[in-house]
């Protein structure tokens, strides 16, 4: 009795999407609150004068072009997975942690090129703001790197394929959104610094 | 339809048991439970705790503004060292009971209290949802802001005590310990405190977000939500945009203080030292932490607005009075909410024309909320007005809404707020119209939602006597302040006496301090009633209101998963009161249109042939899977 209950609902119930996907895209919006809010704050700081001026480390374009890549393999190894094609999930899932943990080695070295030419956490806001962004965006990149690490492993165990994507799209939706908000506070920091 | 429903539901109600309950043990049922039921409990009953914490501090400042040269050599054994050797409150403990009180009624009682209850508890069962999106998210949710409690709680009994700048903890006051006592540790497990606050408003919102979005029940389209959805959804929207920017500013803050930033900071100079910091800004946290501020008093008030509206109608036997105008006005004040911060900082030395600008915006948002008191009075206007507690308390936040209102209109003027800013005159404002309505929207929830929570009803008569001994005592503590603000007596002064034209206040004070005891008292009446009727009070019929709502379907004590058997589908819209031809005052949401010809509008009556198309489909389906099965 109950269990036919069960299938009829399952059957009707009018989801529009996933609730787990639509929760990760709300919580992509507290993200997207959090470094709007730092990004004003950065210009309406900045627009009070007594602001250091410096050159951005010039590694910034590497990691840009890194996490570019990364996306890229990660959507192929996506596609993949639709296509039940699951050596090429596994190749392209390896490359994009890898490709992650290369971007977060990247953003550790642009810390130390900023030391290099005097700019420090502890100082004028132009620089602290520089290193809360790329901290707190590094913070949020361990989080999708060990996203990824989840989806690989899983993609190993045969838990990734055509008919089981869920979280795999959800890593994808991530990825992607951290790697696009990373290029804008990129082009911020070219247009603003 | 209704009664049908009924009639499978205790036939199904063991199979369901198994089904969900098989595990549970005391742990699993009270404590770690993902019932949004049982988590809407917990909120309910830390927010009572939190109520009385928050409401004691305020009578032991209240007792220094009324009675200054008052002994509390008494109060030595709470508050130890706090009292000095003359018998006085020691001042940095006022400022720490001012900033305590506010954040704890604020983000405690009135945040997680009222929308952490009611939305945890009525969004599933108002939509016609087995649970929450994510059970697990929203246990999560409880315990961070368990957690977040406990951090609070004991930066209360801390040497140097709590944090002390302020509900709002502005820097540079915040930020420097050696600026005062609470700076230091206190301000520290604030920041932490609230972090984990954020945390649990954050998981909590995108679970309600999705739950009302994702897992509404067959028919209940947006157009048939119940007001209290909408109010918990927008409220959901404007937590899940603010909080982040407030986790930004306490972020900022926290490097301030523990790293030696200088976002906040700049040219200051103690004891004729001048600190490292050079280039921050002051105001920048006022702008980060308004953009939550701001719209963290809509999120106070629109949970209380909607439940008014669900409990004016119900027991106005009445269609709420522009349904659709409700949602429409909750729509612009949850827009306008957002635009409006910087009314908080006309004398922050900000550029005036802004000021101008944020002004005018202020001002409309008079719009929509004047649509909603309208709303209210022309649904109680020739209503066969049931005058329970909850209904009593429904039209106290009305009064609150309209007297208090009315006063944010003078202080939204940029000019006029140069001599309101900062002084009693705002203390009465925003406690009439966010604390107070906001706490009776509270108030009238439990009342109203007791029997569904607890399958008992409270005591009506009690609640007649808490009912009028709040609603006149509030009056008595804000009005006159009123008066003392105009008057230029600023907030947060631990005494203000030493003035020829504040000296005169003394009595007001002394008045508006004992109307706080009496109605802090008056609660006691109500906490009484609470527990005591969870036990003992008499047990509720399955719709003791007579409501439409989709709750009142569920059994008198539903288990996790709340229907026994298939969730009801919905018909119609939630507000069918005493419908012209109808025989009963009141048609549920379950009963369909075509059950109904005699009170159908002509334009339901297109809608009945759809709808037996439909019931027809479903039947199809019914009988495909019993095939299937056999």
């Amino acid at each position: 009795m109950e269990e036919k209950f069960a299938y009829i609902e399952n059957a009707e119930q009018p989801i529009a999407m996933h609730p787990k996907k639509f929760a990760l895209w709300l919580f992509i919006v507290t993200v997207v609150m959090i470094f709007a809010s730092l990004t004003s704050a950065y210009i309406v700081r900045q627009s009070e004068g007594n602001w250091l001026e410096f050159d951005l480390p010039s590694i910034f374009y590497y990691t840009s072009g890194i996490i570019v890549l990364s996306s890229i393999f990660l959507h192929w190894a996506y596609i993949s997975a639709k296509k039940d094609d699951l050596s090429s999930l596994r190749i392209g899932m390896v490359i994009t942690s890898f490709l992650g943990l290369a971007f977060l080695i990247g953003q550790w070295y642009s810390w130390i090129a900023l030391v290099d030419r005097d700019v420090f956490f502890v100082g004028n806001p132009a620089g602290s703001f520089l290193y809360v962004f790329t901290g707190l965006h590094a913070l949020h990149l361990v989080s999708g790197v060990i996203f990824l690490i989840i989806v690989l492993i899983s993609s190993f165990k045969y838990k990734v394929h055509s008919k089981n994507l869920d979280t795999m799209e959800m890593c994808v939706t991530y990825w992607h959104f951290l790697g696009g908000l990373w290029l804008y506070l990129f082009m911020f920091l070219l247009l603003n610094h | 339809m209704a009664t049908a429903h009924t009639a499978t539901h205790s036939a199904s109600a063991n199979d369901h048991h198994d089904d969900h309950e098989h595990h549970d043990n005391f742990i699993t049922k009270y404590i770690f439970t993902t019932d949004h039921k049982m988590i809407g409990k917990q909120f309910l009953v830390t927010g009572i705790f939190w109520a009385i914490i928050g409401g004691l501090l305020s009578i032991i400042f209240r007792l220094q503004l009324g009675f200054p040269d008052m002994e509390l050599y008494w109060l030595k054994p709470i508050l130890g060292g706090w009292i000095d050797d003359a018998g006085k409150l020691d001042p940095n403990f006022y400022l720490a009971l001012v900033t305590m009180h506010g954040t704890i009624m604020v983000f405690f009682v009135l945040t997680a209290g009222l929308s952490g209850t009611f939305s945890n508890f009525l969004i599933p069962l108002q939509i016609g949802a087995r649970d929450m999106a994510s059970g697990f998210m929203n246990m999560l949710s409880y315990w961070f802001f368990f957690l977040s409690g406990v951090v609070m709680f004991i930066s209360l009994f801390i040497e140097t005590g709590p944090a002390s700048g302020g509900w709002v903890v502005y820097p540079p006051l915040s930020a420097l310990e050696q600026a005062m006592p609470g700076s230091g540790l206190g301000m520290t497990m604030w920041l932490v405190a609230m972090t984990f606050f954020i945390a649990s408003s954050l998981l909590g919102g995108i679970n309600y977000i999705t739950t009302v979005i994702n897992l509404r029940t067959k028919g209940m389209s947006f157009s048939r939500l119940p007001l209290t959805i909408w109010a918990f959804f927008l409220t959901a929207v404007i937590g899940l945009l603010s909080f982040p920017v407030l986790f930004s500013a306490a972020l900022l803050l926290v490097f301030d203080r523990s790293f030696g930033t200088s976002f906040y900071l700049s040219d200051i100079y103690i004891g004729g030292e001048a600190l490292p910091n050079t280039g921050g800004s002051p105001v920048l946290y006022q702008h980060l932490f308004w953009f939550l501020g701001h719209p963290e008093v809509y999120i106070v008030l629109l949970p209380a607005l909607g439940i008014t509206s669900e409990i004016i109608s119900v027991n106005s036997r009445k269609p709420i009075f522009g349904y659709k105008a409700m949602i429409i006005s909750m729509l612009g004040i949850t827009i306008l909410s957002f635009i409006v911060w910087a009314h908080h900082m006309f004398v922050s030395g900000m550029n005036p024309f802004l000021g101008s600008i944020f002004m005018f915006l202020t001002l409309i948002i008079a719009i929509p909320s004047a649509v909603k008191v309208f709303n209210y009075l022309t649904t109680l206007w020739r209503g066969n007005l049931i005058f329970t507690p909850g209904m009593l308390f429904s039209i106290g936040l009305v009064s609150f809404f309209i007297s208090g209102g009315l006063t944010g209109i003078f202080l939204g003027n940029s000019a006029i707020d140069i001599q309101l800013h900062d002084t009693y005159f705002v203390v009465a404002h925003f406690h009439l119209v966010m604390g107070s309505a906001s706490f009776f929207g509270l108030m009238a929830g439990v009342y109203h939602w007791f029997p569904k929570m607890f399958g008992r009803m409270m005591d009506a008569r009690l609640g007649y006597i808490h009912f009028w001994l709040t609603f006149i005592g509030v009056y008595m503590v804000f009005f006159p302040m009123h008066y003392i603000g105009i008057a230029g007596f600023p907030r947060r002064y631990y005494s203000w006496t030493n003035f020829e034209f504040s000296n005169m206040y003394t009595d007001l004070n002394m008045f508006v301090s004992v109307a706080a005891i009496i109605t802090f008292g008056a609660q006691l009446i109500f906490l009484f009633n609470f527990f005591y009727s969870m036990y003992r009070g008499r047990v509720a019929s399955l719709n003791p209101w007579r409501a439409n709502t989709l709750e009142w379907t569920t059994p008198l004590h539903p288990k996790h998963g709340n229907w026994p058997g298939e969730i009801p589908t919905v018909y119609r819209w939630p507000y069918d009161y005493s419908k012209p031809g109808a025989a009963d005052d009141f048609i549920p949401q379950t009963v369909p249109l075509s059950a109904t010809p005699e009170s159908n509008l002509p334009h339901e009556q297109e809608l009945v042939k759809l709808e037996k198309a439909i019931i027809a489909d479903e039947e199809d389906v019914l009988v495909a899977n019993v095939s299937k099965e056999s």
